[in-house]
């Protein structure tokens, strides 16, 4: 059930490793694996299929690399082609070069319109501009107290009227002229896509203020329906990108490349968390790379160098020189991670990692034993997990409220991450598993 | 970056990932050594519906004219089986059409491919050979599959019944919630929500516009409150009041995020510490939402008990047919579904209104 694309993917390419040739067979056999992964991760069934489509013509064709094995080749194609699939340009918006720019969000109930306009105006607030953030949805109760609100904490004003969403758009422009804001947001209300009478007033709304930047807001987590969803909008209004939003769930956004495919224009943004500042720029590389089991290895050194303190850094290196990594350290590190964010987060993130590992659901209150186990030794255990015998053993599981075996369990676990160490220290890298290598 | 804090970086990732393998093997060792059974809907700290005296399960009134409201599903669907129509025998193309129909309402591969499986047995035991047979006895096949089951929102016998709304963010728990107390209201059962959503701006704000509109009462906290408190505060009220039932709105949350099911824990717990009240805890679900209904399913019903799914926004082209996986691997049923915007448009869920809405 776990079943994430990326597991199979790892498991069509396990297979393919170690052949010599590909067969007609074989491509068939790993489109039928493909199609499968993709419907899993919620790609729609004709995008699937023209996706599949490709592959299989890249892979039967004439680009034969001479550098590569055949496995990797398929690899290369499948990456290849979702990331043409998800790619454009993301993370910037169309700029008028008489200001206000005008950019409106438009999308189904519940995408997270309104936040990601709270979002957009903190990301272009950090890049210098001057958002004016409008609430034109009069539908939804409290919708423009939920904005004022969002723009109360980032510091930006907030516009809107009781009349109408069109009149509402007007007035936000003269507003934003009289007040020098110089990108107007307008956040619109939550809509069905086959619902002509509220679709025609967002082609008014369009109308009467010509934004620079139509996007659709689109949940992670939408399935088949994606492609209706963003084939209507872009009939009706036109769309210029679209916002990825709740992307921090373990959904496989599979909805990114039906949309991709069906829009044809960009996705711009995702949202990333539940605060303010979990907004970024998409990453079609990135994502790619996760959906091929690759990993995310980018955004994870990211997050690591903000969340790693350089001096510490520094210090735990010298130790690992001299090869004096301690249970102490291990504890440090372990905090260190986990500042990063949620494990589970960071997990989907990684290279290489056992199916086994990545489908745990990632209880935090476990790594608080493994805390509790260390905290419960003396320092001289710490430093030096030789002394520990069955009499200290008993007093440390108990102290921490847990185990022997637990405690076992922990040190057999310590004495791999030493080994690791040591061969960093050494200057060797250990091996990361990369499929297909 | 410099040399050393990458080799540092690498050193922080293989510990995480040293302990992320042995807390994953572990787990699942765990899990292999106790057989756990699959989680379903009603884990042993579920309310005991069976407690609850018959006569206070108010069946949800019938859903007047679903069929016509989710007549452009119908339509929407009806271009995919719309193949089978032309067709003169039940080949692999008109199979695939099925599969495709089914893919295409969010089913889901593993549960379309069952149903595709025990279609092909029935259409063979019925002899069929017109691809329109095949059609009628899919809709039989999931009617059945979805037979059987309570559907009914049970209240409390004696004190204030509470009613616990989850889901992830956007799916329409506020608006649900409203509708629903619209319902107790006209049965004569006072509604009070609570605003255990104090997480999101305005989320209150929302909640008490709809109050007013519907004429139920609300308990809410500041901005930020602990949502805890709050349903305390609402239990108590109720008490006193002696309201009917205590809708409890929470904040939408990803299943994913530990912290924050850990909260929801924490409210379910205080909803029941007055024994016997906490009857429903209601998974909301959007009908657009594809593959990861599965898991939210499955990691709110662990966290808190889910017994039963409210599948919202019906009314657009969405199938929703993630529910039917729902309803076969965790075994929580569909109680209601949301077929437009009024207040009136939250019905019971009805299997054979579902199946010939999608299949007719």
């Amino acid at each position: 059930m776990f079943d994430v694309l990326s597991d199979r993917f790892d498991g069509i390419f396990k297979r393919l490793r170690g052949r010599g040739r590909l067969s007609d067979k074989d491509v068939d056999e790993v489109a039928r694996e493909i199609r499968v992964a993709l419907l899993e991760a919620d790609v729609n069934v004709s995008v699937v299929k023209s996706f599949i489509n490709r592959v299989k013509e890249r892979a039967r064709g004439a680009e034969v690399a001479k550098s590569l094995s055949p496995a990797q080749q398929v690899i290369k194609i499948v990456h290849e082609e979702l990331m043409t699939t998800l790619g454009g340009e993301t993370g910037k918006l169309t700029m008028s070069s008489k200001p206000p720019t005008v950019v409106m969000l438009a999308g189904l109930q519940g995408s997270g319109k309104t936040t990601a306009a709270g979002k957009l105006a903190r990301h272009l607030v950090a890049d210098g501009r001057k958002p004016l953030l409008v609430a034109a949805d009069l539908q939804r109760p409290a919708a423009v107290e939920q904005l004022r609100a969002l723009g109360k904490r980032i510091d930006v004003p907030v516009f809107s009227e009781p009349t109408d969403p069109v009149k509402v758009a007007r007035g936000a422009l003269k507003e934003a002229d009289r007040t020098g804001r110089n990108v107007v947001i307008l956040d619109t209300a939550g809509r069905l896509q086959i619902d002509d009478a509220l679709m025609g007033e967002l082609r008014r709304v369009r109308d009467k203020v010509g934004p620079h930047d139509t996007l659709l807001v689109v949940d992670a987590m939408t399935g088949q329906e994606a492609v209706n969803v963003a084939g209507a909008f872009d009939d009706a209004i036109g769309l210029d990108g679209v916002i990825l939003t709740k992307i921090d769930g373990d959904a496989r956004g599979g909805a990114a490349l039906s949309v991709k495919e069906v829009v044809g224009k960009p996705i711009l943004f995702a949202g990333t968390g539940e605060k303010l500042d979990d907004f970024e720029p998409f990453h079609p590389d990135r994502m790619a790379s996760r959906i091929l089991g690759m990993g995310d290895m980018l955004t994870l050194i990211e997050k690591a160098e903000a969340a790693f303190d350089e001096e510490e850094a520094v210090k735990a290196e010298k130790k690992l020189r001299k090869g004096q990594f301690t249970l102490e350290d291990f504890l440090d590190q372990m905090q260190q991670v986990r500042k990063m964010g949620p494990l589970q987060n960071l997990v989907g993130m990684m290279p290489g990692l056992p199916k086994e590992a990545r489908d745990a659901e990632v209880d935090e209150s476990q790594l608080g034993r493994i805390e509790a186990i260390i905290r419960s030794m003396t320092p001289e255990e710490r430093r030096n997990p030789a002394v520990i015998n069955g009499s200290r053993r008993l007093r440390i599981a108990r102290g921490s409220g847990t185990s022997t075996q637990d405690v076992n369990g922990m040190l057999k676990q310590f004495k791999m991450v030493q080994q690791m160490m040591r061969s960093v220290a050494k200057g060797k890298m250990p091996r990361l598993p990369v499929p297909g290598r | 970056m410099s040399a050393t804090l990458a080799a540092v970086l690498l050193i922080g990732i293989f510990v995480l990932a040293a302990v992320l393998i042995w807390l994953g093997l572990g787990l699942a060792r765990r899990a292999q050594k106790l057989e756990e059974p699959p989680p379903t809907g009603a884990p042993p700290e579920a309310p005991p519906a069976a407690g609850v005296d018959e006569s206070s399960a108010v069946a949800a009134p019938p859903a007047p004219g679903l069929r016509d409201r989710l007549g452009k599903t119908r339509a929407v669907l009806a271009r995919s089986l719309g193949a089978l129509r032309g067709r003169r025998a039940i080949d692999d193309e008109a199979w695939d059409s099925v599969e495709e129909a089914l893919l295409v309402a969010d089913v889901g591969v593993s549960t379309t491919t069952r149903l595709v499986d025990e279609l092909r047995a029935r259409a063979s035991a019925a002899r069929a050979d017109d691809p329109e047979q095949l059609v009628t006895l899919l809709r039989g096949q999931i009617v059945d599959d979805l037979s059987g089951v309570d559907r009914t929102l049970h209240h409390a016998p004696g004190g204030p019944t509470v009613w616990l709304f989850v889901g992830v963010n956007g799916t329409g728990k506020t608006t649900t919630i409203a509708k629903l107390a619209r319902r107790e209201i006209d049965d004569g059962r006072p509604a009070l929500m609570a605003a255990a959503d104090t997480f999101r701006a305005a989320a209150a704000d929302q909640l008490a516009h709809w109050a007013e509109r519907v004429g139920a009462d609300v308990v809410r906290g500041q901005e930020g409150a602990d949502p805890g408190s709050v349903v305390f505060d609402a239990v108590d009220a109720a008490g006193g009041r002696g309201a009917g039932v205590v809708l409890v709105d929470t904040a939408g949350r990803m299943h994913t995020k530990v912290n924050l099911m850990e909260e929801l824990k924490k409210i379910r717990r205080i909803a029941e510490r007055t024994p016997g009240a906490l009857q429903e805890v209601l998974l909301v679900i959007d009908a657009t939402t594809g593959q990861n209904g599965l898991a939210q399913a499955r990691q709110f019903a662990e966290a808190v008990g889910v017994t039963g799914v409210v599948l919202t926004k019906i009314d657009g082209s969405a199938k929703g047919g993630i529910v039917l996986a729902i309803e076969a691997d965790l075994g929580i049923p569909v109680k209601l579904i949301g077929i437009g915007e009024a207040p009136e448009d939250l019905v019971a869920f009805d299997p054979e209104e579902f199946a010939a809405a999608l299949f007719a």
